[in-house]
């Protein structure tokens, strides 16, 4: 066997020159080597141009706009027609109406998908689970606008033959359809919260003699409680942040007040609205939907990081 | 011998158990009232919609004349943006995550870029389309082209890629990348021929996930200003488009009930171009879970 | 002759033909200290490796040997955090001097690791890949062969050069792995614990294989097997933790001298047994 290996063509002193990078092929390769490290840094680099694209136009026309109404007018009056001759800059029907459909959105999701969370985590056989957790995602993986086509004529209809009030454009179906939208994220965030808490708990409720039913109402979901909240606001913020649905079946009409089995109008749905029209750039009218815009992203933004932060927090408390 | 329950706590013993029950049947039909939920909703949209889907439908133009109505501009247009899109987003997100996996350096830009990306993932649709609306149609002069609407996609799906991305690359077992650099590869050479062969399906399976996202997103492209009615076939990327969801939406938000209907037929349309999609994705992944080992 | 049974492997010290005459140093660290982090892993360590020889490197587990050999390709650099004080040298020239190119090192010193790692690709693919990301002009299917013949594999394989490198059992992916790093024609073989995750029939036949490379070859094999260091290499270091919390070199010797008369008390507390 020995007679076949030969000894190493390079090595002894040969091989010291070779250890640099100098040396044509070497210094051409780590020039290539250093080029696709920048390439490949720029474009990690565009997810900051893309925030700072975000910003800057959001600003830059909110700005403009800024110059012509009074920013308490906007946080405060409760007149938005920026679209008629009479115009009337206050935000708060756009806000109203955003909070009122995510209003109707979370008494969907919140119930359903913590009951949801605690089957999956505590109850389900895990063949079971298997079989429903894509099943659920399938609801997330869904257009909004489908949604929106189910909320005006599925829902809506529905609506109107139990209160027969209710408008062609609604809140409630709006919101009912997007709270089955975000139910499989509210679901999936507060089920790894329920199994983020430790089995020693619950083994040492059990142990207590405490029943399944106590167990999980009064170890399990408290010890996730900081979890569930991340998820209820980040289902908020989605909420919030929905535009098709609303767009479609909640209706163009900027309200104040409560009055879910009417039209009202989102922030998201007015920048559609503005959108689908020939409004010409440059005039306060185009501008609006910026400012809407910037509040919007303000507002979707905080939860976000809250959110972040509360998910970081039960992470850690258990980890 | 103890006695597990005198007069005062068997009742009590059956209460607790009556509660239990009930407790776990209300779990278990929650669960079951999205997955009803989501029956009613394939039920309802393929009753209104699955008999105009025929040839005719598919091939062509919108009309005023509901019978003659057709998806041929959208379908068209969804293809240019969905190609556009994964010829942008795929190779930057992919570039990106290979930056934060294998060679971002342990300091303070990389947090941001991180932290970054994880906030991009929760901005709003329709904030996107501000900026392709302030970016790429007018401050860039591309108009309400299909390449805008391509770039707004991009960027609105990066996240998703990259995020994606960096999973599939971070389950590269660590050996693999030893074992090349052993062998003399510099740091390129070894993500290229060892992480990124095995990395790829996974990355392969977000992306297509990513451009399912894609392919139902409405908002940003009205914001952008894509149009609702084309009856002409897009050529290239500065042309004028419309997509399939914005379609729907144009026919939904029309009050006659035949638009209603021909709503439904691009939903059920729509809904089998992602389902199969998904279904590539699945395939993929499950290919690649049966080749390891 | 000095015999020495450890275990039921009976030690014999080589012939006096291995030449007593001063012997050419190929490897060597001087004061080698290393930190992963806060956490020191080695402390001061100093050691010459010959050229052609076997040298073996013992220790209770936590005394930094892997360290130390991953020191010598400059693997540990990849460790974000870590930190190294000290020199190693190969041939004279510092491997951590500024201008030298880790790639270029290791290409030159080979490394074989404690799981074996083939590529998810064929045996085909998993010998060229080093050539060809050096730029090697050989014949590829010469080199397959000559690299599985040099690592005894090839009369198993030849027939399934296409076949996945996962396909094959333990042992054998170990020796693809030899394989692919004699086919960049290395001068040196760092081997960290190669046998750990082999049953014993595959861990004679890479001993074998060892014993075999070291007439071309200079091997350097970190072992938690006492019996394993024994059987295969010419000279053995026995490291232990030291008061830093880092690896310490105790003693470094002619491996029968090493495990018949140790100079240090610690050497002969560890290698019957008494300690780790």
């Amino acid at each position: 066997m020995s007679e076949m290996i030969q000894a190493p063509r390079r090595g002894g002193v040969e091989a010291l020159g070779d250890l640099t990078s100098r040396g044509p092929a070497r210094k051409r390769r780590a020039i290539i080597e250093r080029a696709i490290q920048a390439v490949l840094f720029a474009c990690a680099a565009i997810s900051i141009l893309t925030t700072f694209g975000i910003v800057a136009t959001l600003l830059g026309e909110t700005i403009q706009f800024l110059r012509q109404v009074s920013i308490v007018e906007f946080l405060t009056g409760t007149r938005w027609t920026p679209l008629f001759a009479s115009k009337h800059f206050g935000v708060l029907p756009l806000v109203n109406g955003t909070i009122a459909v995510a209003f109707v959105a979370m008494v969907v999701a919140l119930p359903v998908g913590i009951l949801t969370a605690i089957f999956l985590s505590e109850y389900a056989p895990t063949r079971f689970r298997s079989v429903l957790k894509p099943i659920l995602e399938v609801l997330a993986g869904i257009p909004t606008v489908v949604y929106g086509y189910f909320a005006l004529l599925f829902i809506t209809p529905i609506l109107r033959e139990i209160f027969p009030q209710t408008g062609i454009f609604n809140v409630a179906s709006a919101g009912i359809v997007m709270g089955f939208m975000i139910l499989p994220m509210m679901a999936s965030i507060s089920e790894d919260a329920l199994r983020a808490v430790p089995s020693g708990l619950r083994e040492g409720a059990y142990a207590l003699g405490a029943t399944k039913y106590q167990t999980v109402t009064r170890v399990v979901v408290p010890g996730a409680l900081s979890g569930i909240l991340a998820a209820v606001i980040l289902s908020i913020s989605r909420a919030i942040g929905e535009t098709m649905i609303v767009a479609i079946a909640a209706g163009l009409q900027p309200k104040m007040g409560f009055n879910l089995l009417q039209s009202m109008e989102t922030m998201t749905a007015y920048i559609v609205q503005v959108s689908l029209g020939d409004t010409p750039q440059d005039t306060i009218e185009f501008q609006t939907i910026f400012a809407v815009g910037t509040l919007l992203f303000l507002m979707t933004f905080v939860m976000n990081v809250v959110s972040d932060w509360l998910v970081r927090r039960f992470r850690e408390a258990y980890e | 011998m103890i006695t597990l329950g005198e007069t005062g706590t068997r009742f009590h013993t059956i209460y607790r158990r009556v509660v239990g029950r009930g407790f776990a049947t209300a779990t278990l039909t929650a669960t079951l009232l999205g997955v009803v939920m989501l029956a009613v909703l394939m039920f309802d949209v393929f009753r209104d919609g699955a008999h105009e889907v025929d040839g005719d439908f598919l091939t062509s133009y919108p009309s005023r004349f509901p019978e003659k109505s057709g998806l041929r501009s959208a379908l068209l247009g969804t293809a240019w943006m969905l190609g556009l899109t994964a010829a942008m987003a795929f190779p930057i997100g992919v570039g990106a995550a290979i930056y934060m996996e294998e060679y971002a350096p342990n300091n303070w830009l990389t947090r941001v870029i991180q932290i970054n990306i994880a906030n991009l993932a929760g901005v709003p649709s329709v904030v996107y389309g501000l900026l392709g609306l302030g970016v790429f149609v007018r401050a860039m002069e591309l108009g309400r082209s299909v390449l805008a609407g391509s770039m707004t996609m991009s960027l609105l799906i990066l996240p998703l890629i990259i995020v994606a991305s960096r999973e599939a690359i971070r389950a590269v077992p660590d050996s693999l990348r030893e074992a090349s650099l052993a062998l003399g590869a510099s740091r390129w050479q070894m993500v290229s021929r060892t992480v990124l062969p095995s990395a790829m399906p996974g990355i392969l399976t977000g992306t297509i996930l990513a451009l399912s996202r894609a392919i139902g997103e409405t908002a940003p492209l009205i914001t952008i200003g894509a149009l609702t009615y084309i009856a002409f076939d897009p050529q290239g990327p500065m042309d004028l488009f419309t997509v399939l969801p914005i379609q729907i939406f144009n026919w939904v938000s029309l009050p006659q009930k035949e638009f209603h209907s021909l709503a439904a037929g691009g939903i059920v349309v729509l809904l089998v171009v992602l389902l199969l999609s998904n279904s590539v994705a699945i395939l993929i992944r499950n290919r690649f879970e049966r080749r390891r080992y | 002759m000095i015999g020495l049974q450890i275990g039921k492997t009976v030690f014999r010290a080589p012939e006096s033909e291995r030449p007593e005459a001063p012997e050419e140093i190929i490897l060597s660290t001087r004061n080698l200290s290393f930190w992963y982090g806060e956490k020191q892993a080695l402390d001061g360590i100093s050691m010459e490796i010959p050229v052609r020889q076997v040298t073996a490197i013992i220790g209770p587990s936590g005394c930094g040997k892997s360290t130390y050999l991953r020191c010598f390709n400059r693997m540990n650099e990849l460790i974000p955090g870590s930190n190294l004080d000290g020199s190693v040298e190969y041939r004279g020239r510092d491997i951590n001097d500024g201008r030298v190119d880790p790639v270029s090192i290791r290409r030159q010193i080979g490394m074989v690791f404690q799981k074996p790692n083939p590529f998810p690709k064929s045996i085909y693919d998993n010998i060229v890949f080093g050539a060809k990301v050096n730029g090697m002009s050989a014949d590829m299917d010469e080199l397959v062969e000559t690299s599985l013949r040099k690592a005894a594999l090839w009369d198993e394989v030849k027939n399934d050069l296409k076949q996945s490198g996962l396909a094959l059992s333990g042992g054998q992916q170990q020796r693809l792995c030899i394989a692919r790093a004699l086919a960049v024609e290395p001068e040196v073989i760092l081997m960290d614990e190669p046998c750990s995750a082999l049953d014993p029939i595959a861990t004679t036949r890479i001993e074998d294989l060892i014993r075999t490379l070291r007439e071309t070859y200079t091997i350097v094999i970190v072992t938690h097997n006492m019996q394993q260091a024994a059987r295969v290499s010419d000279k053995t270091a026995f490291f232990t933790v030291g008061e830093s919390g880092g690896g310490e070199l105790v003693e470094f010797d002619e491996t029968h001298r090493l495990f018949t008369t140790p100079s240090d008390p610690r050497t002969e507390a560890y290698i019957t047994g008494r300690f780790g």
